[in-house]
């Protein structure tokens, strides 16, 4: 089908297009890489008044480390997320995750940021910025603020981001030192939604035992979900198989996944048992590799 | 609004209302009916061309946001050989990648970039190649092959391959670290 009219303006500032946005009154929306929105507007299902693209706002770009922390711009294609040094160096949860994130000709058009105003219940980026305990920038004619991400996903596709905000960057902490990370997901075929999904980061010390864990399951809730309980039931442990069967349990008794077409409830809820278990085994074992590189080089 | 673009390397300008997808474009302003249009969502990749060197769906466009952009699309692989066919398009012939031909211009135009960046032959990185693309005819076997051949040809064979052209492209997209400052 055929998008309904809309009126478009493609600023060149920031400050234009917040003013762009609050002028409309809640009837605009801000269009990023477009392969979320533009098909909800070929259905109909979104029939925003006005478009402000935000892909001409040259500040809005660009990976960069400030203070230590990974600060990936609003409008970063995530073919370029996926090819940053910077991202594989340090914060390679998400370098793991990026190539589940659709297929490269939807990847090399859509954005960081999008992803995450987007809000999908399955998007690794949105599980990512979770487990690593990140945050968003908004900016509006009102002002400037931070959202945590605990704070960010509210519902399926709903965030606590305002109508006339714009999402202008992600930003994520640097993990400690000798963590070890991974992400696994189940899907029909590589590049579609995940039918479950899990992100894992765990530091651990020189006896391998946890000192610190995150765990992240997506598509098991409307929307991505850290798992406390797991968490906690990690730290101070080694990962035996009673320590790695009773966090996987915690982590997934009371996920109610949906059943579509795709998959039953059932049936997700034992893959992201099994992804949980994956992540989790594979993110022990490289932190503890890395405390062997790490011991061997000093 | 007026839409000005580098289409298959000439100049190419129509005013179009923003709601015109980059496909309705190409098809019905510009006239190049290769690019096909299968879901308009995203999914089947029919509608695959190349904006600024990098393979994209036009589907997911508005015409107006490419407006200063250089535009690729299917037309272009033999009008560059003067109606000769790209060793990718022999290939999809020679190897039965194609039977209705309904995607292949999406194929041709997702593998072009790819096959430009580096030789292409192991079967699990051709499937991930080629997972962006549906084709209901093939059962993707012949397209396997194809691209496998087109990357023989392509990457062992200098005087055939045009590695320079192709390589080119990949020079207008830098991919490696390209976002990082
Ligand atoms: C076939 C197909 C398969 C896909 N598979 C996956 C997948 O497996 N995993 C996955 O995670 N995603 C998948 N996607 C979605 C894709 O990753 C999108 O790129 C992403 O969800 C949205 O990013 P975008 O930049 O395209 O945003 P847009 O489509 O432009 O926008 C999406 C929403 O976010 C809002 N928005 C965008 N940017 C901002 C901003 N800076 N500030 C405020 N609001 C903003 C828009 O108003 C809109 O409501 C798929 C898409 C397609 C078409
Ligand atoms: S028509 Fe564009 S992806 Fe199907
Ligand atoms: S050849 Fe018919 S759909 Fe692929």
């Amino acid at each position: 089908m055929k998008p309904p009219p809309f009126d478009y303006t493609a600023p060149r500032s920031l400050g234009e297009a917040l003013r762009a946005l609050a002028d409309a009154a809640g009837d605009g929306k801000v269009i990023a890489g477009g392969q979320s929105l533009v098909p909800l507007m070929n259905f109909r299902f979104a029939r925003p008044g006005l478009l402000v693209d935000v892909n001409r706002i040259p500040e809005l770009t660009g990976i960069r480390r400030r203070d230590g922390e990974l600060r990936i711009g609003a409008t970063t294609r995530q073919a370029d997320a996926e090819q940053s040094g910077i991202i594989a160096r340090g914060w390679p949860l998400l370098r793991q995750a990026l190539p589940h994130v659709a297929h490269q000709q939807i990847r090399n058009r859509g954005t960081v940021g999008g992803s995450v105003a987007h809000a999908d219940p399955a998007a690794e980026i949105c599980s990512v910025l979770l487990a690593y305990g990140g945050r968003v920038e908004v900016a509006s004619v009102r002002g400037v603020r931070e959202i945590d991400a605990s704070d960010l996903f509210v519902g399926q596709f709903v965030t606590t981001i305002e109508a006339d905000e714009i999402l202008t960057a992600v930003v994520v902490p640097p993990p400690p030192a000798g963590t070890g990370t991974a992400f696994h997901e189940v899907a029909r075929r590589h590049g579609d939604f995940a039918l479950a999904g899990a992100a894992a980061a765990v530091t651990t010390d020189d006896r391998g035992r946890c000192e610190r864990a995150s765990l992240c399951l997506l598509g098991a809730a409307p929307t991505p979900i850290r798992r406390a309980a797991a968490e906690a039931h990690l730290v101070g442990n080694e990962l035996t198989d009673a320590v790695l069967a009773e966090a996987v349990a915690l982590a997934t008794a009371d996920i109610e996944p949906p059943s579509d077409v795709h998959g039953s409830s059932a049936y997700r809820t034992r893959a992201a048992r099994e992804m949980a278990a994956r992540a989790l085994t594979e993110a022990f074992a490289r932190s503890a590799r890395d405390r062997g590189q790490r011991k061997e080089a000093s | 609004m007026r839409v000005e673009i580098n289409l298959n390397g000439k100049p190419f300008a129509a005013d179009v209302e923003p709601r015109m997808l980059l496909s309705d474009f190409i098809r019905h302003e510009a006239c190049l009916t290769g690019t096909h249009v299968g879901c308009e969502q995203g999914g089947c990749g029919a509608c695959t061309i190349q904006v600024d060197g990098r393979a994209v769906r036009s589907c997911l466009l508005f015409a107006i946001q490419v407006d200063g952009s250089t535009v690729r699309t299917v037309e272009a692989l033999s009008d560059e050989r003067d109606g000769a066919l790209h060793p990718l398009q022999e290939a999809f012939r020679e190897c039965h990648g194609l039977q209705c031909g309904f995607c292949t211009p999406g194929f041709l135009m997702s593998l072009e970039p790819a096959l430009a960046s580096g030789p292409l032959d192991d079967e699990q990185a051709i499937r991930d190649a080629i997972s962006g693309n549906i084709c209901r005819c093939t059962g993707y076997a012949g397209i396997v092959d194809a691209v496998r051949h087109a990357s023989n040809t392509i990457w062992n064979d200098p005087d055939i391959g045009t590695v320079d052209d192709l390589g080119s492209l990949g020079e207008d997209a830098p991919r490696s670290g390209a976002g990082d400052e």
